[in-house]
């Protein structure tokens, strides 16, 4: 048997175990951490880069969001830190949002990873922390400068000894210290965990470097998106979304090129930023908006700099696509997940009915604030929920109930929730009726009610969009239902910004259902018969959006 | 009865799994066995047929058996099949779609048409009452008993055959589900009813009242199962006691059994453990990775001194290749496992990376493999190990299939060598090293998730398929010894007579070091001691241990590692003693405990105590080295994957090897139901018991 052929399976091989690397490395974080949304949510990456900063593997997890963002990340810190200064034992860090993944409250660190005192490439990770100093995590800030402290990139660890300074200054800046320096020192512990699983590696290998084994991970990747790509239509196709925004609507339109090796998504004629933290730095647009043309044209192939690469983005500087410094950006998200909406539906344009309709898109992140009645004893507390509405009805399937698309994270027992602060949820269920009716109905949008404990009231950051603007339909399906927000006692509240609720009230959030796809007459009777029988929708509904008579069945 | 059978009892083990009823005899100090299909239709009956063959060739009679240990995939089977009752969940107001919505998140990232599992209870057959406990266990609102009338008259009027009762912080206080239970009882006498609070009382609404509508939608027809073995074990004159094996891997009354089914998920696998820890303990081997490899899947479980490890929950009935969160959760306290979609028939094929990929789909035994020449086309393990020489065409399965070597040899190069551009042992190693480095792969990762160092483990090699990549899964994990011990291939069945009487309790119930309450400590432990204690006492005479374990965290981590502590009734300062072993197991698991957090609160968060039963101590084995070189009955080409090239190996017959015969690698030890490969860098040493210990040759570097 011939060399090249042994050459060829051995690299197949260890493939499989860098991904498993990676996966030790993103597993330790999810262990360790104490920010709610990595260790409940999947709120984070990781990731091993070449020499020269190029992603090589990737771990599976939570949030599409870090994806490309943190495959950038890596060459920032190249082109920061002088190569004569990288040590064994270093560690680095940033939650600069232009240079990390998007805004202050993601921390990425990246360590290099040496065998026998040679560098042979990095560990990369990033997480979501639950604060960073600042006004909290809300939309509220006018600049980056009051959304939390800056960590430029620096040293969090050099050569094995810890930077005590960046900790104590970090300490007085943040509202939960322990949490936050927890934190840090889990990011670290993950990657030293990718180093020393990759050092294994490569002394039963017998391997020196592992840039033969990128070249090939890069050249089997780059083929087969290539190969994708190559069986899609070419030419320029259209779309534009508007969402609510914050005071007022915003307007996103993109126009994609597809040629023979390029996949490119350029935003112009995008809204201006905003004067609130809903604004959005490039790379975070590039991570979502390749997340969704991915889903739709190479899902099988992993995460590296040359599966990613075919896909690219422009938008004007200024425009809220293209945030530039000191813009406010905490809240990037609320934008940045309506991308694959965007994208898809101009991919549609392309080669029309395979395209999921939109979705609820941008999650319900929900930060309350509690505390005892003014002159009472009780407990403070921050809590934070992640919610979701309802996904798009695909092309042959009904839409997800009350899952998260794009956003991977998961929500949290409300038990658990119920432990962290004097709150009770009195109701987190599917919200009937709410996905939009079509041949394939779109998924659900679910109902939350939540009120403080007995002597309690609280605060609540709102970050709702899908209220006056539904997710709209596909191929003659209905839009979802819009969400909304009020207290119990009727009273309209914003989709926005901080609120407060006093002691005996309740909020409600109904979360937006997603699209419908296809004509509704033409959904089958036995699917109707099911949604009835289960309270998905009503009778009215079945006789007034599906033209049909439940005595039918 | 003969003589030689009165000082030991006459045991039975019978194991029913997917495709094989496996039984278990072990009378005088000698085991029976039988493999026989499943009787799908009345698994009974193979359980049945297999105890008679046993039975005769031990010469004894039914009346002559002590006892049946019994363990059984039907309960697994009926949910992934989807067979059970027609069930009602009632359910706190405000959360019908708990088990439906799930953790709200997608199993596969990419995917766009992806399908979640469906709910085990559909919409339409959950029901909602008001009344509400906090998670103080306070009442915040009022059962709403009115509510709870009409449903039980629905219930009558749709036919219902089984109720699951799941409400909110029901752990914390059982009160409104207690009440519930009476309710429906008093309308409702002949429907059977579960309640959340007694089947898994474990915080985290979506686990545990998954758990109880799967405890529900599978208990009539279990019990009825149940009825039918009893009455027809009673039928042929056996008069010893029917126990169970449960998920934790100890033994359970069958009328224990028949009110908690769900503890009957995963008993099979149990079984492998039992059996790999019982040689564990008999070999005085500290730390162990038990490997079984079958058909279908691979199954790997970490043993430290002789107790497999155990978790408080699991997944079971993956939708989508075995793929994590495709499943359902289950919460309760079982064996905790990785099971991996590689086995003898997974099939090889090459993605659109151009890559070699393995499994989970699988030939099963219908076609098979593409040597059975039964109609398969794609290639399996099988047919990889075969064209490397590791399995004699002529002599597998004791020469009752005859395999093709060319049948082989063609699957593999029309789909993965054609493709591959890689001659035909070029890529059936190519598949086999897929195939172990999948397991490798899944191994490390679950001892990063155990906090375990692998490459310090002796391995415990069984089931079919397993002694055939024992070596290589060594050399890629860095282990350097590993077991193979005889009779491997019924190793479950086995494992259930090793098995002790034994069940744990666990109950969430948060607190925090800093308000430790000695008193409500003693007062839990004490209530779970009972409780376990209560399920064990019935069936046995032996003495009880308890052993307790309470599972810890730093405040604002969602992640509880478990902290052992002594059974022992704890005094206020006893608070030092919780903080000092929830550091050490800390460490043990991450490195290092965080330091320099000192206002970092610790809490407790949910507690477990183990009833067992005490064990007659087994037989210890000493470990020996070689002393004479074995008789070499012929030899043959293997390839192998550290020289990577083929290479002559000599063959010995497992049957004729006595004990202190050295093998030397590379060489095969060929036995009826498979062969044991010595790659060239471990040799083996035939032990007293007839296993066969593989040794790191000295200086062996890979």
């Amino acid at each position: 048997m011939t060399s090249t052929g042994l050459d060829n399976i051995r690299m197949q091989v260890m493939w499989n175990r860098l991904i498993s690397v990676v996966e030790e490395q993103a597993l330790t974080l999810i262990r360790t951490a104490f920010s709610t949304s990595v260790r409940e949510a999947g709120d984070l990456s990781a990731g091993i880069f070449d020499r020269q900063g190029r992603m090589v593997a990737q771990a599976v997890t939570g949030t599409p969001g870090h994806v490309n963002a943190m495959a950038e990340s890596v060459l920032h810190f190249l082109n920061e830190i002088p190569s004569d200064q990288i040590f064994e034992g270093d560690c680095y860090v940033t939650n600069d949002p232009w240079k990390g993944t998007g805004h202050l409250h993601d921390i990425t660190m990246v360590a290099p990873s040496h065998l026998d005192g040679k560098l042979v490439g990095f560990f990369a990770c990033t997480a979501h922390v639950v604060d960073i100093g600042g006004r909290g995590f809300g939309a509220d800030g006018k600049s980056v400068y009051e959304e939390g402290i800056q960590i430029p990139i620096m040293k969090f660890v050099e050569r094995g000894e810890v930077n005590q300074n960046l900790i104590h200054i970090l300490r007085v800046n943040v509202r939960q210290p322990n949490q936050l320096v927890g934190d840090f020192y889990s990011l670290a512990a993950c990657n030293e965990v990718g180093h020393r699983r990759l050092v294994d590696m490569m002394r039963e290998s017998g391997l020196t470097d592992i840039e033969d084994l990128a070249e090939f991970i890069f050249a089997r990747s780059r083929q087969a998106t290539l190969d994708k790509i190559n069986q899609l239509p070419r030419g320029s196709f259209e779309n534009d979304l508007t969402i609510d925004g914050y005071d007022e609507p915003l307007y996103l339109a993109t126009k994609l090129t597809i040629s023979e090796d390029n996949v490119h998504a350029d935003f112009s004629g995008t809204s201006p930023i905003s004067r609130w933290g809903i604004n959005v730095p490039l790379v975070y647009t590039k991570a979502y908006s390749g997340y969704g043309l991915k889903c739709a044209i190479a899902p099988e192939v992993p995460n590296n700099t040359a599966s990613l690469a075919p896909f690219t983005v422009s938008a004007p500087e200024g425009c809220i696509l293209n945030a530039v410094r000191p813009a406010p950006v905490a809240l990037r998200h609320i934008t940045g997940h309506m991308l694959p909406d965007l994208v898809m539906g101009a991919l549609d344009k392309s080669d029309p009915g395979k395209m999921p309709a939109e979705g609820a898109g941008s999650i319900w992140n929900l930060h309350i604030s509690a505390r005892p009645v003014a002159g009472t004893k009780g407990r403070h507390a921050e809590v934070l929920m992640f919610n979701s509405g309802g996904s798009g009805a695909r092309a042959e399937l009904d839409g997800l109930n009350a899952t998260a698309f794009p956003s991977g994270v998961m929500t949290m027992p409300i038990e658990a929730t119920e432990h962290t602060g004097p709150i009770v949820v009195w109701r987190k269920e599917l919200r009937p009726g709410s996905g939009g009716a079509g041949r394939q109905r779109g998924g659900l949008g679910q109902i939350i009610e939540i009120g403080a404990l007995d002597g309690h009231e609280f605060d609540f950051s709102a970050m709702f969009d899908r209220i006056q603007y539904p997710p709209r339909g596909r191929n003659g399906g209905a839009n979802g239902q819009n969400g909304a927000v009020y207290l119990n006692d009727g009273t309209k509240m914003r989709a926005k910004g901080w609120q407060f609720v006093p002691s005996g009230k309740r909020i409600v959030l109904e979360l937006p259902g997603g699209g419908g796809n296809g004509d509704p007459t033409a959904r089958s009777n036995d699917a109707l018969k099911r949604d009835l029988a289960g309270d998905y929708l009503d009778e009215v509904e079945i006789r007034e959006a599906y033209d049909r008579s439940p005595d039918e069945f | 009865m003969s003589d030689r059978y009165k000082e030991a009892p006459v045991r039975v083990g019978a194991d029913i799994g997917g495709t094989f009823t496996d039984i278990a005899l072990e009378a005088g100090g000698e085991i029976y066995s039988a493999k026989l299909l499943t009787t799908a239709d009345a698994p009974e009956k193979a359980v049945l047929e297999g105890i008679a063959i046993v039975l005769k060739q031990a010469e004894l009679q039914f009346a002559d058996i002590d006892h049946v240990i019994h363990g059984t995939t039907l309960a697994t089977n009926a949910l992934i099949e989807r067979r059970g009752a027609k069930t009602a969940l009632v359910t706190t107001k405000g959360f019908r779609d708990v088990i439906e919505m799930r953790f709200e998140n997608r199993f596969e990232q990419y995917d766009l048409n992806i399908v979640l599992p469906p709910p085990l209870i559909a919409r339409t057959d959950r029901l909602v009452a008001g009344g509400r406990i906090s998670a103080e266990g306070d009442e915040l609102e009022a059962l709403d008993e009115a509510a709870l009338v009409k449903i039980a008259t629905l219930i009558e009027e749709r036919g219902y055959q089984s109720i699951a009762v799941g409400f909110i912080h029901a752990y914390a206080n059982p009160a409104h589900e207690q009440r519930a239970r009476d309710i429906f009882r008093t309308h409702l006498p002949d429907i059977s009813i579960s309640i959340s609070s007694e089947v898994s009382p474990q915080m985290r609404e979506f686990e545990r009242f998954n758990t109880v509508c799967a405890n529900a939608y599978i208990r009539p027809r279990m019990d009825e199962y149940l009825a039918r073995l009893e009455t027809g074990l009673a039928g042929l004159g056996a008069t010893g006691p029917l126990y169970m094996i449960h998920s934790g891997g100890g033994l359970i009354s069958v009328e224990t059994a028949r009110a908690f089914p769900v503890r009957l998920i995963e008993s099979g696998p149990a079984g492998g453990a039992i059996y790999a820890a019982n040689y564990a303990g008999r070999f005085a081997l500290e730390k162990v990775l038990s490997y079984d490899m079958g058909g279908t899947t691979a199954k790997i479980c970490l043993i430290d001194n002789a107790v497999p490890e155990t978790a408080r929950s699991f997944e079971v009935a993956r939708t989508t290749r075995f793929k994590k969160g495709s499943g359902m959760p289950i919460s309760i306290p079982v064996i905790e496992m990785v099971e991996i979609g590689a086995g003898g028939g997974s099939l090889a094929s090459v993605d659109s990376m151009q890559r070699i990929q393995v499994g989970p789909e699988s030939a099963g035994s219908d076609p098979g493999p593409a040597c059975y020449q039964n109609g398969g086309e794609h290639p399996a393990i099988t047919d990889a190990d075969l064209v490397l020489g590791k399995i004699d065409p002529d002599n597998f399965a004791g020469g009752d299939i005859i395999l093709s070597l060319e049948a082989a040899e063609t699957a593999i190069h029309d789909h993965i060598g054609k493709n591959q551009r890689l001659n035909r042992e070029a890529a059936a190693f190519g598949i086999c090293e897929m195939v172990d480095e999948n397991m490798a792969n899944a191994a490390r990762v679950h001892a990063v998730e155990s906090g375990k160092d692998i490459s310090a483990t002796t391995m415990i090699a069984f089931g079919g398929a397993a002694p055939l990549h024992a070596a290589r899964l060594c050399e890629k994990l860095g282990v350097s010894r590993c077991l193979i011990p005889p009779g491997a291939g019924i190793g479950s069945a086995i494992g259930f007579l090793r098995a002790p009487f034994a069940y744990e309790a666990v109950r969430t119930q948060v607190m925090r070091l800093s308000a430790f309450d000695a008193a409500m400590v003693n007062t839990i432990l004490n209530d779970l001691r009972e409780a376990a204690t209560g399920f064990v006492k019935p069936t046995t005479n032996a003495t009880i241990d308890n052993q307790a374990i309470v599972y810890m965290r730093y405040q604002g981590q969602g992640w509880e590692i478990p902290v052992e502590i002594p059974n022992q009734k704890f005094v206020t300062n006893d608070q030092q003693l919780f903080h000092d072993n929830f550091h050490s197991a800390y460490a043990r698991f991450f490195g290092r405990a965080i330091e320099g957090l000192d206002g970092l609160e610790i809490e407790i968060v949910t507690w477990s105590v183990k009833a067992i039963s005490s064990q007659p101590p087994l037989e210890p084995i000493t470990l020996i080295e070689g002393t004479r070189d074995a008789a070499i009955l012929s030899d043959r080409m293997i390839f192998d994957p550290v020289a990577m090239k083929y290479v002559s190996a000599a063959i010995f017959e497992r049957a004729k090897l006595t004990t202190g015969d050295k093998v030397n690698g590379p060489a095969v030890i060929v036995e009826n139901e498979t062969s044991t490969i010595i790659t060239s860098s471990f040799d083996a040493v035939m032990q007293q018991d007839g296993s066969i210990l593989l040794n790191r040759k000295q200086g062996d570097q890979t």
